[in-house]
C-alpha cells in the first residue's frame, strides 16, 4: 500500500455497495438483484481486506473466505426458490409478486 | 477435551439428531410418524441435558462462549421448536418431505445456538446465516402453492441484503478497532462517528431480522404464505435468538456508544409499536394479523432492552412468555387450518359454539399477547415498562403504555367474534389428536403459571452477572 491511501479502498468500496443497493432497489428481474447482492457482499470483502492490511492483522482475511462461501450457499437456495417460482408465475419479475397490501 | 463435551452438549446433542435423520433419510425404512416420535424424543433429551452441569467457559480462544443465562435462552429456543413439532404433528405426518423439513428446522436452531453462544463476529455472521438460510428454504415447503414459493424469495433476499448491511457495519467496526473479537471490542470503542455509522448499519442488520419498523415490509407476506408451523417459527423462534444477540450485543459490546443506540431504540421502538398497531387493525387474514401483531410486540421488546439495569432479564423473561402465548394463538390456528384450510379471521366468528376448547386456548393466547392482568403477557409487559423508565424517558412509557390500549381493541374484538358473533358456514368439530393437545395444554399452562409463580423471574435475573 505505497501508492494507494486506504482511503481509495475505502472510496471504491463504497461506490460498489452503493450501486450493489441501487441495483437491489430498483431492478425488477430477480436473478440481477441476485447478483447486485453478491455486489454488496464482495464490496464488504474488499473493505476488509483493506482494513486487514491496514492493521496487519489476519482476522479479516479468514472473514472473507468465509463470507465467499456463505454468499456461495445462499445464492444456492436462493436460486433453487426462484426455480420454484418460475414453475408457478412462468416469469422472474419481481413486480409480478408484488402484493404488498396494507 | 473434556471441557468441549460440557460446554457444547446441546449443540452437540443437535448435531447428533441431524446426523441421525440423514441416515435415516438414506436408509429410508422408518414411517413418518415413528420418526417424528424419536426426533421429539430426542430434542426433549436435548432440552434436558442443556440443564445438567451448566457450565461458564470459553472454547477455541474467543469464538464460543456459554454461561448459565445462555443455557437457559438455548433451553426457551429448543422448547418452542418441541412445542411446534407437536402441534404441527398431523401436518406433519402427512408430508411426504418430513426428514427435510426436520433437517432444515434443526439447522436453523443450531445455528441459533451458536449465534447465541458467539463471542466472536465471524462466529456470529456464520451462524447468523445458518439459522436463516434454512428458514427460507423452510418457507417454500408447500410446494405446490405459489404463495408459499414467492414467500420463500422475499425471505432470502431480505435476508440477503439485510446480512449485507451487517457486513457492512462488521467491516466498518472491525477497520476501527482492528479485531473481530466481541470481547476486545468495548475497549476499543470511543463514540466517534464513523462508529456511529458502523453501529446503524449494524442496527438495521438487526432490525430486519427483528422487522423492526421501516424494516419490516417483507414480513406480512412471508408469514401469510409459509406454513402455519414455519409461520410460528419465524415470529416466535428466530425473533427470540436474534433479540437475545442484540441485547448481549447493546450491552455488554456497544456499550461505549449508549447515547447513540439508546436514541435509535427509542425512535424504532415507537415507530414499531405505532404502525405495526394500526396495520394489524385492518387485517383479515388471521396469520396475517399475528404478522402485525409480532410487529408491535417487537417494539416493546426494543422498549425493555433500553434499560441498562434490568434490561437483559426482562427481556428473557418476555420472550419466554410471548412464546408461550404466540405459540398457543399458532397452535390453535394451525389446528384449524390443517383440520379445514381455513385462514381468515372471519372464519373463527362463533368458534365457541363448535371447538370451546380451542377457543379458550386462542382467547386466553390473545389476553397475554395484549397483556391483561392475570396472564403471564401482563407480567412481562409491566417488566418491559418498568425497565424502559429506568432511564426516565416517560415519554417512551407513555407512548408504548397507550400503545397496549391500541393493541387491546384489536386482540378483543377476535375474542368478541369467536364468542359472541354468528357465522353461517361455521367451523365443524375438530378433534386436534393427542400430540396437538398436548401442546395447546402445554401453552395454556405456561400462560397462566409463568406469570403468577414469581420465581420465574427471579430465576432469570439471578442468572444474569
Amino acid at each position: 500500500m505505497q501508492s494507494l491511501l486506504v482511503n481509495h479502498y475505502i472510496i471504491l468500496a463504497t461506490i460498489l455497495f452503493t450501486i450493489g443497493v441501487l441495483g437491489v432497489l430498483i431492478r425488477r428481474n430477480a436473478i440481477i438483484v441476485f447478483m447486485c447482492i453478491e455486489l454488496m457482499l464482495n464490496a464488504v470483502n474488499l473493505l476488509l481486506v483493506t482494513f486487514s492490511a491496514m492493521h496487519n492483522e489476519a482476522g479479516g482475511q479468514v472473514f472473507v473466505f468465509f463470507i465467499m462461501a456463505v454468499a456461495a450457499a445462499e445464492v444456492a437456495v436462493g436460486l433453487a426458490i426462484l426455480v420454484m417460482i418460475y414453475r408457478n408465475v412462468r416469469s422472474v419479475d419481481i413486480n409480478r409478486l408484488n402484493r404488498i397490501r396494507w | 477435551m473434556n471441557e468441549f463435551f460440557v460446554l457444547m452438549k446441546t449443540e452437540l446433542m443437535i448435531t447428533a439428531i441431524i446426523i441421525f435423520l440423514l441416515f435415516a433419510k438414506i436408509g429410508g425404512r422408518m414411517s413418518n410418524a415413528s420418526l417424528s416420535g424419536v426426533t421429539n424424543l430426542l430434542l426433549l433429551a436435548t432440552l434436558l441435558a442443556g440443564f445438567l452441569w451448566p457450565a461458564r467457559g470459553w472454547l477455541f480462544g474467543d469464538m464460543y462462549y456459554t454461561d448459565p443465562l445462555i443455557v437457559l435462552e438455548k433451553a426457551i429456543l429448543i422448547f418452542g421448536v418441541l412445542l411446534i413439532f407437536l402441534f404441527a404433528h398431523r401436518w406433519l405426518r402427512a408430508h411426504q418431505h418430513l426428514h427435510e423439513f426436520y433437517l432444515l428446522t434443526l439447522s436453523a436452531l443450531l445455528g441459533m445456538c451458536f449465534m447465541i453462544s458467539s463471542g466472536n463476529l465471524l462466529m456470529f455472521y456464520l451462524a447468523l446465516e445458518l439459522s436463516t438460510i434454512p428458514v427460507a428454504a423452510l418457507c417454500n415447503f408447500d410446494l405446490e402453492r405459489k404463495t408459499s414459493a414467492e414467500a420463500a424469495l422475499k425471505m432470502i433476499m431480505a435476508s440477503a441484503f439485510s446480512s449485507g448491511l451487517l457486513l457492512l457495519g462488521i467491516s466498518f467496526v472491525y477497520g476501527i478497532t482492528g479485531t473481530i473479537s466481541l470481547q476486545v471490542m468495548p475497549a476499543a470503542l470511543g463514540g466517534s462517528p464513523l462508529e456511529t455509522a458502523a453501529f446503524v448499519l449494524l442496527f438495521s442488520g438487526f432490525a430486519f431480522k427483528l422487522s423492526v419498523v421501516p424494516f419490516h415490509l417483507w414480513t406480512a407476506d412471508v408469514y401469510e404464505g409459509s406454513p402455519v408451523p414455519v409461520t410460528s417459527f419465524l415470529s416466535v423462534i428466530s425473533k427470540g435468538s436474534v433479540a437475545f444477540v442484540f441485547i448481549t450485543v447493546l450491552h455488554k459490546v456497544f456499550i461505549p456508544l449508549y447515547d447513540a443506540w439508546y436514541l435509535a431504540l427509542f425512535v424504532a421502538s415507537v415507530a414499531t409499536m405505532v404502525i405495526g398497531n394500526l396495520f394489524a387493525l385492518r387485517q383479515q387474514n388471521i396469520k396475517r394479523f399475528l404478522a402485525f401483531s409480532s410487529i408491535a410486540q417487537v417494539g416493546f421488546i426494543l422498549l425493555g432492552m433500553g434499560g441498562l439495569e434490568s434490561g437483559i432479564p426482562v427481556v428473557v423473561y418476555f420472550v419466554l412468555v410471548y412464546l408461550f402465548s404466540n405459540l398457543g394463538a399458532f397452535a390453535v390456528v394451525s389446528v384449524i387450518s390443517s383440520a379445514s384450510g381455513r385462514e381468515d379471521i372471519s372464519d373463527y366468528n362463533g368458534l365457541y359454539k363448535t371447538n370451546p376448547w380451542l377457543t379458550w386456548v386462542m382467547a386466553l393466547s390473545l389476553f397475554s399477547l395484549a397483556g391483561i392482568p392475570p396472564t403471564a403477557g401482563f407480567f412481562g409487559k409491566i417488566f418491559l415498562l418498568a425497565s424502559g423508565s429506568e432511564s426516565g424517558n416517560f415519554t417512551w412509557v407513555a407512548i408504548a403504555a397507550l400503545n397496549m390500549v391500541v393493541s387491546l381493541y384489536y386482540y378483543l374484538r377476535i375474542v368478541r367474534a369467536m364468542f359472541m358473533e354468528k357465522n353461517d358456514r361455521p367451523l365443524e368439530k375438530i378433534h386436534a389428536g393427542l400430540h396437538a393437545n398436548t401442546a395447546l395444554a402445554v401453552c395454556l399452562a405456561g400462560i397462566l403459571l409463568t406469570g403468577v409463580i414469581g420465581s420465574v423471574y427471579k430465576i432469570i435475573d439471578s442468572l444474569v452477572y
